[in-house]
């Protein structure tokens, strides 16, 4: 089994104190005891401080474009479904940017983990909102503070019947390591949105923000019921759930494609007779 | 022999079905096909034709004058009827246009009579017509029912038999009524191919290995998706229909990343939001292959016709200094080939290939012999398994002499596979460091760019040996501009210049196609947009300027007749 030793990468350029920190430490544990060697999985990511995860770890990495994390990580999925695909990427990228994308992979079901890490505002272009971000914080860019409404990224998954919906706090490492572990082991598409407080740019969810309103669902709390998963997901506020909102056994797309079935594409090699077959359809 | 066939009506009609099979019955039979598609962007209504040019001899374009005008609505004969030719003929049905007419060169065939009475159903009344084309030009129906038969066959020998019956009432009927007709077709040997621009892509991208197609539908490039997504499962495929283009092309670079053969396609508008992922497909340096079909812009512009104003746009957008190939076929025999090179040069050089066609090209079927898929290549050239596990380490972008560092497929070795957008070392992590970034930059396109501009194929000459007019164009214009020269060649010495691989800019070590403009009377750059951006793009990459130009933006191709007469006025007094 692999150490989180062996996941060690470049020397991080976040904030000291940036919830960033406990999430990469967190994750290297995670993946050494779900024994996926550093070249056995792939990680997305997009632009801004969370997207810079992969190169803080050894792992194979695609950091592309800001928003653009899901397509990637879908193509990848769809040409070797034999690899764990891991995206990564912050709330102004993945529910801004690439809010598009965010919709359109839940509904395809293909089997990627995106992690959010989820810091109510954007800690690369220094402390615009980010669609999180609470109705009325106050920023150069906003000063009249914010007049859209806060995006809710678990009651959004849920309407669309999300595979897999959970929330996890950098600031709970051990309840973090469990939803990393049960997030990638599921088969669906799975969001996690972690809440990860900016020490620099977000004055207003600070740890202690957020370690007087988050709580564990109970153990009873049954993750299956969407209607109750829906309820739960508009928890904002005084209660911040976390775990396991919401998850279900939707048909994987990998599964419901035929060509897949046999071995990932990339291990299909060229085949010279369908050229001939296909030319003959032409006559 | 060279007929022209027109069939007119309103979108939902089916057109499409009669020129369709009527352009298989041709082929079929050996005869040389062309045909164009002349459409709106409506799904009912409007008025729509098919145009389909049959010879014993290659007919590579469109001519103005009709033989055959098949009108299903009134609006068909207002607008073609002065088309037809001396000996042309126009056939309708006086009962579903509710209007008779009376000239000589009109016959009234009771399509949907005849349908109901020998087919029992009036939804054959194409069928129908379809019949009594062949009756008009003297043709035999064997062909036609071996067609209905693969059409059909999986709807039961009722149906089949219904249909046969319809085209051959059909074809008796034009055969008994017809007086006035005085057609007739020699006797060819078949079968030809028939393929359009955009299946011959499609075909092409299947004899390169192609293995991930997404993009989003938009015409005129959907034909490649949907020949691709038809043919999926037989062919080991994926294709994806993306949520919109930016994802489209990222997918594409993801599997590409995960080592397969992946191509995207689309036309301007979706295009322009592609071009994001172009940037990032050369800062990770990873293969590309864009179908970009021409439509007339700017914005929505004219959705279903043709333009060649996207070249430009082609070459040079998307943020940063890197290079691109851009392949513009002239035929689907071209596009079949080009597609290859594209997919070939792509992997090869890790860079973003683009195959530019445009409605025109996309849509229009032709006729050839058969394409030889031994004369594409397939070449792996990934790093992939033992080859990569051997390695004592790996980095992603290595600097080399050739400035192509080793692709390797993620998850092969336990070497890890890292690129990133942002500019980065060679194991492809980030960094701001000015050394780094000045070699990574000259590996990208200072090294790279050389070697590809060798691979560029330089124009096709066509036409007479030391020419005085030269006439040089671009992609769709291949056919019209050869057969304008054959047509031309008596009265004056012409000849042409095609080129398909615009860049880089092909040199002129293989051919010397500079001497040739500067020695000839006067030049002429003929293409589809209004500002005549091939004739820039020449002077800009090699100081010549064409002495003419004609230009053609109304969203319609050149046709044959058209262009003769623009060469014409170009070159009287010479």
């Amino acid at each position: 089994m692999p150490s989180p030793e062996d996941y060690k990468g470049q020397p991080p350029a976040w904030c000291p104190g940036c919830g960033n920190f406990s999430i990469l430490k967190t994750f290297k544990e995670a993946m050494a005891e779900l024994n996926i060697m550093p070249h056995e999985f792939v990680i997305v990511s997009g632009i801004g401080q969370a997207s810079k995860f992969p190169h803080y770890l050894k792992c194979n990495t695609f950091n592309g474009l800001h928003g653009r994390t899901l397509p990637v990580a879908t193509g990848i999925r769809l040409a070797d479904h034999a690899m764990p695909v891991i995206a990564v990427a912050g709330d102004g990228d993945c529910y801004g940017e690439g809010g598009n994308h965010l919709i359109h992979a839940i509904r395809r079901n293909i089997d990627v983990t995106l992690f959010v890490h989820d810091n109510q505002v954007y800690g690369l272009t220094k402390g615009q909102p980010s669609p999180t971000s609470m109705e009325g914080m106050k920023t150069k860019n906003q000063p009249l503070g914010v007049l859209s409404g806060q995006l809710d990224p678990m009651a959004l998954a849920v309407a669309l019947d999300c595979s897999f919906v959970a929330r996890g706090f950098a600031g709970d490492t051990a309840h973090l390591k469990d939803l990393i572990k049960e997030a990638v082991s599921h088969r669906g598409f799975s969001l996690v949105d972690i809440l990860q407080p900016c020490v620099t740019f977000n004055k207003i969810n600070t740890y202690q923000w957020y370690k007087e309103r988050v709580y564990h669902l109970e153990p009873a709390y049954n993750p299956r019921d969407r209607v109750e998963a829906f309820r739960r997901s508009l928890e904002w506020g005084e209660r911040i759930p976390l775990g396991i909102i919401y998850r279900n056994d939707r048909p994987v797309m990998e599964d419901r494609i035929p060509v897949l079935a046999e071995r990932p594409l990339v291990r299909r090699s060229f085949e010279p007779p369908a050229v001939e077959a296909a030319l003959k359809e032409f006559y | 022999m060279d007929y022209s066939v027109k069939i007119g009506g309103e979108a939902g009609q089916g057109i499409q079905t009669i020129g369709n099979t009527l352009a298989r019955v041709f082929a079929r039979s050996g005869f040389d096909v062309f045909t164009h598609q002349d459409y709106e962007s409506r799904i009912r209504g409007g008025h729509n034709f098919f145009y389909i040019r049959l010879s014993d001899k290659p007919v590579t374009a469109v001519r103005e004058a009709v033989d055959i005008l098949v009108a299903l609505d009134r609006e068909g004969i207002a607008l073609h009827e002065r088309e037809l030719s001396a000996q042309g003929m126009i056939i309708y049905d006086s009962s579903a246009l509710k209007q008779a007419y009376e000239k000589p060169h009109f016959l009234d065939i009771p399509f949907t009579a005849l349908a109901v009475e020998h087919g029992g159903s009036r939804i054959m009344a194409n069928t129908v017509a379809t019949g009594a084309v062949l009756g008009i030009l003297g043709m035999g129906r064997d062909i036609l029912e071996g067609i209905i038969r693969d059409t059909f066959g999986k709807k039961g020998e009722e149906i089949v038999s219904a249909n046969i019956n319809a085209a051959a009432a059909g074809h008796d009927y034009a055969v008994r009524h017809c007086r006035r007709c005085a057609f007739s077709v020699p006797s060819v040997s078949g079968p030809k191919m028939l393929i359009a621009g955009n299946d011959a892509i499609g075909l092409g991208a299947v004899a390169s290995g192609c293995r991930f197609y997404s993009g989003y539908p938009m015409t005129p490039s959907t034909g490649i998706m949907l020949y691709l997504a038809g043919r999926a499962n037989d062919l080991g495929i994926v294709v994806e229909q993306a949520e919109d283009e930016i994802s489209a092309v990222n997918m594409a670079l993801g599997a590409s990343f995960a080592g397969v053969r992946a191509m995207t396609g689309t036309s301007g508008g979706g295009f322009a939001l592609m071009v994001e992922g172009l940037s990032l497909a050369a800062m990770t340096e990873t293969p590309l292959i864009v179908a970009l079909a021409q439509r007339p812009g700017p914005a929505t512009g004219l959705p279903t016709r043709t333009e060649q104003a996207d070249l430009e746009f082609a070459m040079y957008t998307a943020h940063g200094e890197f290079p691109r190939a851009v392949f513009a076929p002239g035929t689907p025999e071209q596009a079949f080939y080009l597609t290859n090179r594209a997919f070939d040069i792509a992997e090869k050089y890790q860079i973003t290939a683009i195959i530019l066609t445009d409605q025109y090209l996309a849509d229009s079927l032709w006729t050839f012999e058969s394409f030889d898929p031994a004369k594409t290549v397939y070449t792996e050239y990934r790093l992939k398994g033992d080859a990569f596990k051997s390695l004592p380490g790996y980095r992603r972008h290595a600097f080399t002499d050739s400035g192509v560092s080793p692709l390797a497929v993620p998850g092969d070795a336990e070497h890890v596979v890292v690129t990133d957008s942002d500019e980065h070392d060679e194991e492809g992590h980030i960094t701001e460091d000015a050394e780094t970034r000045v070699k990574m930059l000259r590996k990208r396109l200072f090294k790279k760019l050389p070697l590809i501009r060798q691979e560029m194929e330089p124009p096709i000459f066509y036409g007479d040996d030391n020419p005085r007019v030269v006439i040089a164009g671009w992609g769709s214009t291949y056919g019209v501009m050869k057969e304008a020269v054959d047509l031309l060649s008596g009265d004056m010495s012409i000849g042409m210049l095609h080129f398909s691989a615009i860049c880089p800019f092909p040199s002129t070590g293989k051919f010397d196609y500079l001497s040739l403009l500067k020695n000839a009377e006067i030049s002429i750059c003929v293409e589809n947009n209004a500002t005549g951006q091939f004739a820039r793009l020449m002077r800009a990459e090699t100081g010549y300027e064409f002495r003419a130009r004609i230009n053609k933006y109304d969203g319609r191709p050149f046709t044959l007749e058209g262009l003769k007469g623009e060469i014409d006025a170009v070159t009287r007094g010479l």
